[in-house]
Formats: structure tokens, C-alpha cells, sequence
């Protein structure tokens, strides 16, 4: 391994996957903290956690019922009031699907 | 003495007694905005004439000796993290800086009906992300003690605010020490509730399994008072736990005399300014005079906080800062995009750089092939942590600390070096890592008159014992009376 924690092509893979724009400024500030970073997290390896259960969550989940009871949920006015872009009571987005090619 | 400079209790008594007006209370609030928001910018939305009109409102009730709310007549600022309905909540991101809630937080509801007033929402690190308040994306938030210094964060504008005496009552959200940070930093009480003591519905979600909303007020009795009236278990948020909410407030008088509390070697070692050590051992040394018994306590992973702390909070920062797609709600980027190019374009212009650096290390860690070696790795040191706070809470009723490293540092100081201001958390992160309760109180002044703070932790769910420790010390320092010199 070189001794650069992260590439900037890793950061530029990480950031695909987060659908992040990144300047190319940003990209290099970036892969330069993350890589700071990432030394310091590896003190973590100093510690021997083969047989340590992994905690998720601090207050033991009993997992709750209730009953299926149909209640107002938020109406469809106030849902759409916020969104950049809407239309017939849905929110709008840029094309999705491609127009269909003339057969032939 | 001016209204703005008394606290939520005394203010309520004379309420009640028709010596002072919900009206004039909320004027004289107003005044004192007027008079010092703009050396300290702890607002992002005042919200002066709709307190107004709800103060008639609760003295027409008054006048009608109708029963009131616990809060009834006193302001509250909120921090802009949590949603109030038809207030815009931004979380001083240009994400939501056009979002108004069409709903209202769990805890915004208990206020309203307890009878609060909200006078406006605070400013505050973008999405919670920092400690200083310097990642808002409008301004940064001065400290009421010397304004060339940051006030913390990321609840600055809370601490700001009830340090300066624009509002009476805050609420601030804790992931990492976002409440105690700037409490101690800004001279006031902050309470970070135990994990599920107090609902997360209408908090904007940072790091799901850290996050709590909690007071951040001028005195212990008040944070009891605050905390008494928003606890509880709340059945649209499944991590709320179903026990019954104590009466904090009367907790507060029971006797400290035999009370067992541990110090922790590992917070009083390198890195800790010596300034707030002294200020902590003298805090120490006073509670020794009346019964408290002190034995050092060892919890030894404390160095590892840190970085589990940036790997797990960040990985949840990842997953829930995914849903800012410019669909719903928020900030969306115009141009001539497909859908995936919006998101993209969207979210790069819509996040500041903090928050990017944080989705960035959260997705990292998550990714294919990192998992194992980061994420998976923290959560077990998370569980190293956490058995460190049961051995000590085996031996001891409570632990004290210092809140933070530091007093407050300078505006610019810690902004080009993300690690060093992630160190400012070292001495808070623990408490949420492991769920506990932890509080922060004023508990001297350097030689700069800048406020120092101390930190009692508690086990899950004994926010009373903690409660009357802290008020019994605030009662007996006297810190809590000094007003910032602005």
C-alpha cells in the first residue's frame, strides 16, 4: 500500500457513490482530510476486537406492537407545499425513462 | 432586575401571580434581541410577532384563571434543527433554507402545550456537524464573553442566546456534545438526556443512534423544568422509551451527603488546558466539603472515542443525509439534467464543506471492502466504551469531568484543520456513544473572564441524581449569576 490513505480516484469513486458533486479543489482538499483522518481512525487497530460483540444501538430494542389502526396521515397539500417542482399532485422530477425509438 | 436576566422558574412564579405579563416578558426579551443580536447573530428566524400574539393569547387564558402549562408565558428559542410547523427550519444549511415543516417536533408540541412561547430558532452548524457554529451556512455565531470567539456548537446560537439573555429558555440537539460544548463555552447548563429519554420525532436526523434534543438553560432548576416537560415516551419515535418521566424539578432537594463519584484518570491528562483542570479540581474539592465522596475511576478506552465517534456518526450521517435529493423538499439545482445529474449537482451545491467531508468518511466507511475494517470496527470499540461506563457506574453513583478541553477558542482557529476541532468533543462523545446522561454547568471563569464547564455524568435514566448534584453545586458556586459583559 503507498502511503497515501486514499487516492483521489478513490475519493472520486466515494463520491459517485454518494452522488456528490466535487470540485476538482474540493476533490483534493478532501482526499487530503480523509486521509488525515482515516491515520488517525487506524488507532483503532491497536485494539484486539476478534471476539467483541458490535453495539448498534444503546437501549435494547423489545420491538414494539400496535394496533393497525388506520389514522390522518399529513395531506397531500402540505406533503407537496415544500418540493422544488410539481405537477397533478405529484412531484416532479427530470425524465427518467428514456422516449421510446420509432420501430424499424 | 430586567426580566430577560431572570430564570424560567422565578419568571413563571410571578406570572402567576399577575406581577409580570407574558407581554411584557416577551417585549422585554425583544429589547434585549434588538439590543445585542447583531454583535452575536445566535438567530436565524425571530419569530417576535407571532410570541407576541400567543402571549395575549396566554394572558386572555390568565385572565380566565384557566389552569396553565408548566412553561405558560415563558420564551423558548429553538434550535433550527427541529421542526416547527410553519416556522421555516433550515438547519443553517442552504439545503432547507426555504423548508417550512408542515409539522411540528414531538417536543415543539409539548412546549405549545405547556404553554412556552418560541421566540425564534437558533443558528447552529449545518446539520449539527461541527463545534464552533463557523459551519453555518449564513453566519457565524459570536460568544456573549468575548465576541471574537467562537461560542461552540454546534447548538451555538442556543448558548448564545440564553448566555446573552435573548431568550429565556432554549432547546438544543447533542450527537457528540452539541449541547454541553457550547454550554460550557458560553457559561450556561446544557443536559444531554439519556438516549430515548426524550423524542427524536421532528429532529432533523444527523447520526439516529447518538442524537437527543435536551435544555440548554441558565440554571439546573430550569434545565430540570424544560427537560420534565419534553421527556417521555412518544409512539412515533420507536427508539423513545416507555417510562414514566419523573418530577425533576423536585428531585433537585434531596441530599448529596454520601454520594459516590468517580473521577476518570484519562480526562484530566494531556491536551487539557491547565486553566480548566483548576477550575474542575476546585469544583471537586467544594463538593468534598459537603459529603461527597470522590475515588478515581479508570475508563480505559477513552482515547478510541474519537475516532469511533467520526466513523459511526458519520456512517449515519451518510444513510440519512441521503434523502436530500431536491424531490420533496429543499434546494434544488435548475438545469437542463437527467434525474441522476440533479441529485448529483443538487447535493454538491446544496451541502457545505464540512457536511460533504462527513457524508464523504460516512460512505467511505460503509463501502464494499471497508466495512468490516471501519464501521464494524468502531461499533465493537462503541461496545468497549459502553462496558467501560457499566464497570464505573458498578463503583460509582456519578463521574465528573471536564466539559471541554478548552474555554472558548477564536472565531478562524480550528476551521482549516478539521481533527483539531474534532478534539474539542473529546470529553463529550463518550456520553453518547455509550447512551448514558450527561449534563454541563458553569463552574468558573479563566483569567480571560471566560466561562469554564463541568461535566457530570450519569447511568441511563438518573437524570435526578445528576439533577441534584449539579443544582446543589450551582447553588453552592454562585457561578450562575454572572451575566456576560455584553
Amino acid at each position: 500500500m503507498s502511503d497515501k490513505r486514499i487516492t483521489e480516484e478513490e475519493v472520486a469513486y466515494v463520491a459517485r457513490l454518494a452522488h456528490l458533486k466535487l470540485s476538482s479543489e474540493e476533490e483534493k482538499k478532501i482526499t487530503k482530510d480523509l486521509g488525515d483522518i482515516l491515520s488517525f481512525i487506524d488507532k483503532l487497530n491497536e485494539l484486539d476486537t476478534e471476539k467483541v460483540t458490535p453495539i448498534f444501538q444503546v437501549v435494547p430494542g423489545e420491538g414494539r406492537f400496535r394496533e393497525d389502526e388506520v389514522v390522518p396521515s399529513l395531506p397531500r397539500e402540505d406533503g407537496l407545499a415544500n418540493a422544488p417542482e410539481r405537477g397533478n399532485g405529484f412531484f416532479k422530477v427530470p425524465k427518467v425513462i428514456p422516449e421510446r425509438k420509432e420501430e424499424g | 432586575m430586567e426580566l430577560y436576566r431572570m430564570t424560567a422558574l422565578e419568571l413563571s412564579s410571578l406570572i402567576r401571580k399577575g406581577e409580570v405579563s407574558p407581554s411584557s416578558l416577551v417585549e422585554a426579551v425583544a429589547k434585549r434581541i434588538e439590543e445585542v443580536e447583531e454583535k452575536l447573530s445566535s438567530y436565524v428566524t425571530l419569530t417576535i410577532d407571532e410570541a407576541l400574539s400567543e402571549a395575549k393569547r396566554v394572558e386572555e387564558r390568565l385572565t380566565k384563571g384557566e389552569e396553565l402549562g408548566p412553561l405558560a408565558g415563558i420564551p423558548i428559542a429553538v434550535k433550527d434543527v427541529i421542526c416547527t410547523k410553519g416556522i421555516r427550519t433550515t438547519c443553517s444549511s442552504r439545503m432547507l433554507e426555504n423548508f417550512v415543516p408542515p409539522y411540528d417536533a414531538t417536543v415543539v408540541r409539548k412546549l405549545k402545550e405547556a404553554g412556552a412561547i418560541i421566540i425564534g430558532k437558533t443558528n447552529m452548524d449545518e446539520f449539527a456537524m461541527g463545534s464552533s457554529t463557523e459551519n453555518s451556512a449564513f453566519f457565524p455565531t459570536k460568544n456573549p464573553w468575548d465576541t471574537s470567539r467562537v461560542p461552540g456548537g454546534s447548538s451555538g446560537g442556543s448558548a448564545a442566546a440564553v448566555s446573552a439573555g435573548e431568550t429565556i429558555l432554549a432547546l438544543g440537539s447533542d450527537t457528540g456534545g452539541s449541547i454541553r460544548q457550547p454550554a460550557a463555552l458560553c457559561g450556561i447548563v446544557g443536559v444531554k438526556p439519556t438516549y430515548g429519554r426524550v423524542s427524536r420525532y421532528g429532529l432533523v436526523a444527523f447520526a439516529s443512534s447518538l442524537d437527543q434534543i435536551g435544555p440548554m438553560t441558565r440554571t439546573v432548576a430550569d434545565s430540570a423544568l424544560l427537560l420534565s416537560v419534553i421527556a417521555g415516551y412518544d409512539p412515533a419515535d420507536s427508539t423513545s422509551v416507555d417510562r414514566p418521566v419523573p418530577d425533576y424539578l423536585s428531585a433537585l432537594e434531596g441530599d448529596i451527603k454520601g454520594m459516590k463519584v468517580g473521577i476518570p484518570k484519562e480526562y484530566f491528562g494531556e491536551g487539557l488546558d491547565p486553566e480548566v483542570e483548576d477550575k474542575v479540581r476546585e469544583a471537586i474539592s467544594l463538593l468534598s466539603t459537603l459529603g461527597v465522596e470522590f475515588s478515581e475511576v479508570s475508563l480505559p478506552h477513552t482515547e478510541y472515542a474519537i475516532p469511533v465517534y467520526y466513523l459511526v456518526a458519520t456512517a449515519e450521517a451518510s444513510s440519512n443525509l441521503a434523502r436530500y435529493d431536491g424531490v420533496r423538499y429543499g434546494f434544488r439545482m435548475e438545469g437542463d439534467f437527467s434525474l441522476r445529474e440533479m441529485y448529483i449537482e443538487t447535493r454538491g451545491m446544496g451541502f457545505g464543506a464540512e457536511v460533504k467531508r462527513r457524508i464523504m468518511l460516512g460512505t467511505y466507511a460503509l463501502s464494499a471492502g471497508y466495512y468490516d475494517a471501519y464501521y464494524l470496527k468502531a461499533q465493537k470499540v462503541r461496545s468497549l466504551i459502553k462496558e467501560d461506563f457499566d464497570k464505573a457506574f458498578s463503583e460509582v453513583d456519578l463521574i465528573i469531568t471536564p466539559t471541554s478541553p478548552t474555554p472558548a477558542f477564536k472565531l478562524g482557529e480550528r476551521v482549516a484543520d478539521p481533527l483539531k476541532m474534532y478534539l474539542s468533543d473529546i470529553f463529550t462523545v463518550t456520553t453518547n456513544l455509550a447512551g448514558i446522561t450527561g449534563i454541563s454547568l458553569p463552574c468558573g471563569f479563566t483569567k480571560e473572564n471566560l466561562p469554564v464547564g463541568l461535566q457530570i455524568l450519569a447511568p441511563p435514566f438518573s437524570e435526578e441524581l445528576m439533577l441534584r448534584l449539579a443544582h446543589r453545586y450551582e447553588q453552592e458556586a454562585g457561578y450562575y449569576k454572572r451575566m456576560p459583559p455584553i
